[in-house]
């Protein structure tokens, strides 16, 4: 697939003819004159984990909050399970569950006492108040820590009580803001699977928003990418990424760093872009990786120098990211949040 | 309802776990009592006074017989002879004592000729308090002195008889009243304003907002649960000051009503000025940096301390609106004089009217969205 019919499928919102759970039509949101969120359009359909991707500042905050019923829309319109969120803030906030991207269950409460106030905030009959509580406290796996006060939970047991918060009322459509930020990749790698549970068992809907290109690309169904408050691109993962035609990443390692390394490297047939990583380590984007790392090689041989390792990676969304958006991601986070092993299945 | 009742439940579980709160807005008060009850309230004892007798006639030795008579029974000061005026002067103003007697020469002749006799008095009147308390003490003294030559004169002189309407009030009890009602502040000024803010700051309210909480539930579950706290901590300074003063209201149910009342009412008031104050606030440096302003704003103007009558006009219009005044004066009432249900109706009437007007014209102000 090329690039020409996603952008296009992000300009109409890729709604088809699936049942939708969420529709954002041209919504724009306005702070005196500084436009957060700019014209966007989109469709989530019933039952898939959808996902807003995009750097700090890019707006998903803001969108999730106008979708939440928690700022107005400053034009255009969001219709939430069925209802508009500016005509019946009520209906919508009854069928929806969120998430904020800040930690806010009360330290001084046990988790039982959490869940409980939020039951009887959503209006959860008293009758099945109990149940709810000790199933969704299950289903984020805190039965044991119900009597706990939440100060004592670490930072990713926290995450799934606000996420067994969010679910108590059972609610169709799940709004999370950040679910996995500051968690170590054994919790977020829990946290994934947890949603994708909770999706199947519960029959939910789910809208994240995230800035990690690994959760956007293993736990979602499809994401938007969001740059700047406008919808960038948007597809499945592989429809993202088969978008961005021919775009391999060499990553290659020399012995000894020498300034002519980047000339020679953006000389070699069908490359596109040299990204020095560190010292004599080059990221090197390439129309064909195959062709780029045997010329790597050659290089590398007929100039008598060694190479310390060379792997070729399939297209990731970072690339998909780069090329929607002209930069990489990771330059405005911190480093190591981006930095992505070697795939396994990635050949030397 | 059941989610107003959320709101409170979630406040006052809260308050219950950490006592924090409760330990800070009982604690500035009970100290403020305790310190400055017994510093203003103190009579002024063991100072020195230097004698300079320049005279050492038989009348001399009356005044110093007189003073001697005041180091053993009243002790408010002891004399120290000195047989140099300069020196005494001088000691004074370094403060190594506290007031000089200058008894001139030919002062027992002058006496004895009726030729206006005088005494001189050096005193330190930077120190207003003990200048004045001495002050006093030789007036008196002197006045002493003077009775038999004045006796002829007596009838005509006029008196003054006080009569003081109730049983003795030290400073302690007088504190009392403003102590409860700074106590209720500092709950509705911590409770209302810092934590509320800090909350919205931290999202919390984030949480509510999405869910279908009403406007009404939201405001009345937060006030409501405001006014409890403010409740529990006037009344526990209510009773825990009443005994530190020594009065014994806790044993006469009437009054520990009509003080629960007082209480109630004027939680409602502080409560619903300070949601007014506070409902379009996001900083939470704001309720930090107004607790002080506040603080002197309500506290001073509202005859607390000093009589409202005292104030300049601009003053005394600040008392007529402020919560506290009423406050203070419904304590005052019913702690010191006893004063039943008519001396405070009106204070419960206003303290209620206050805080349910703020209340309502703090509800359409309040934003059901962030
Ligand atoms: N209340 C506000 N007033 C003015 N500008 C705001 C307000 N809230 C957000 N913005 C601006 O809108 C833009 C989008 O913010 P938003 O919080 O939606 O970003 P985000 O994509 O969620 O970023 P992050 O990954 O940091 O959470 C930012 O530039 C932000 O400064
Ligand atoms: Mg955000």
């Amino acid at each position: 697939m090329s690039a020409a019919p996603n952008l296009g499928q992000a300009i109409n919102g890729g709604c088809d003819d699936r049942p939708i759970a969420i529709e954002v039509q041209h919504i724009v949101k306005r702070y005196g004159d500084f436009e957060a969120v700019k014209d966007v359009n989109f469709c989530v359909h019933d039952g898939e984990i959808f996902g807003l991707l995009g750097p700090n500042g890019a707006g998903k905050s803001t969108l999730i909050r106008m979708m939440t019923t928690l700022i107005p829309v400053t034009a255009g319109k969001a219709i939430v399970g069925g209802h508009n969120v500016a005509k019946e803030p009520d209906e919508v906030r009854r069928m929806i569950g969120v998430i904020p991207q800040a930690l806010t269950s009360d330290q001084d409460l046990t988790v039982g006492e959490n869940l409980l106030i939020y039951a009887k905030l959503y209006g959860v009959p008293r009758g099945i108040r109990e149940k709810s509580i000790a199933d969704v406290l299950e289903a984020v796996d805190l039965t044991k820590w119900r009597d706990a006060q939440t100060k004592t939970l670490s930072g990713g047991m926290r995450r799934r009580l606000e996420i067994a918060r969010g679910l108590v009322h059972n609610p169709k459509i799940f709004f999370l803001d950040e679910p996995t930020t500051g968690l170590d990749p054994v919790s977020r790698i829990a946290v994934w699977e947890m949603l994708n549970n909770l999706k199947t068992t519960r029959h939910l809907t789910m809208l994240i928003t995230t800035h990690y290109m690994d959760e956007a690309d293993k736990l979602c169904d499809r994401i938007a990418i969001v740059d700047h408050g406008k919808l960038v691109a948007l597809g499945t993962p592989v429809e993202l990424k088969n978008s961005v035609a021919g775009a391999n990443v060499v990553e290659v390692h020399f012995d000894r760093e020498t300034e002519e390394w980047q000339g020679r490297l953006e000389a070699l047939e069908g490359v596109t872009s040299v990204q020095p990583e560190s010292s004599g380590f080059y990221r090197v984007i390439t129309k064909s990786g195959s062709k780029t790392t045997m010329q790597i090689v050659e290089l590398a041989a007929s100039l008598g120098e060694s190479l310390t390792s060379l792997s070729v990676q399939n297209t990731t969304l970072d690339d998909v990211f780069i090329h929607y958006t002209g930069r990489q991601l990771r330059d405005e986070q911190v480093k190591p949040v981006f930095t992505m092993p070697p795939r396994p299945g990635a050949q030397p | 309802m059941n989610r107003m009742y959320a709101i409170i439940e979630r406040e006052m579980r809260k308050f219950f776990r950490s006592p924090t709160l409760m330990i800070m807005s009982l604690m500035l008060p009970i100290l403020q009592l305790i310190i400055i009850g017994n510093a203003f309230g103190g009579k002024i004892v063991g100072t020195h006074v230097a004698v300079v007798d320049h005279d050492h006639g038989p009348q001399a030795l009356k005044v110093r017989e007189a003073f001697d008579a005041i180091a053993v029974n009243i002790k408010t000061f002891t004399t120290v002879d000195y047989g140099n005026e300069v020196q005494a002067r001088e000691d004074v103003r370094t403060g190594k004592i506290d007031a000089a007697v200058i008894i001139p020469e030919q002062y027992s002749r002058r006496v004895y000729t009726d030729n206006a006799p005088k005494l001189g008095f050096v005193v330190d009147n930077s120190d207003l308090f003990t200048s004045a308390s001495l002050e006093g003490e030789m007036q008196s003294l002197v006045d002493a002195l003077n009775d038999p030559t004045v006796k002829d004169r007596l009838d005509k002189a006029i008196a003054l008889e006080i009569v003081e309407l109730y049983p003795y009030v030290n400073y302690l009890k007088y504190l009392l009243p403003m102590t409860v009602a700074l106590a209720m502040y500092i709950s509705v000024m911590i409770g209302g304003g810092m934590l509320y803010i800090d909350d919205k700051a931290r999202g919390v309210h984030e949480g509510y907002l999405v869910t279908p909480i009403t406007k009404l539930e939201l405001v009345f579950g937060l006030n409501i649960a405001g006014a409890i706290k403010a409740t529990l901590s006037g009344l526990s300074i209510g009773i825990i000051g009443s005994l530190i003063a020594g009065l014994g209201v806790v044993f006469h149910p009437m009054i520990m009503l009509q003080m629960f009342c007082l209480i109630v009412a004027g939680s409602i008031a502080f409560n619903g000025m300070m949601f007014l104050l506070m409902v379009r606030v996001d900083d939470p440096l704001v309720p930090r940096a107004m607790f002080g302003v506040l603080n002197v704003l309500l506290l001073y103007p509202s005859g607390a301390m000093y009589p409202t009558v005292s104030f300049p006009k601009w003053m005394q219009a600040m008392s007529v609106i402020d919560p506290f005044t009423y406050a203070i004066h419904g304590f005052k009432s019913i702690l010191l004089k006893d004063g039943g249900w008519i001396a405070i109706r009106f204070d419960l009437a206003f303290l209620t009217i206050f805080g349910i007007a703020t209340l309502l014209i703090a509800t359409p102000l309040f934003k059901r969205t962030l």
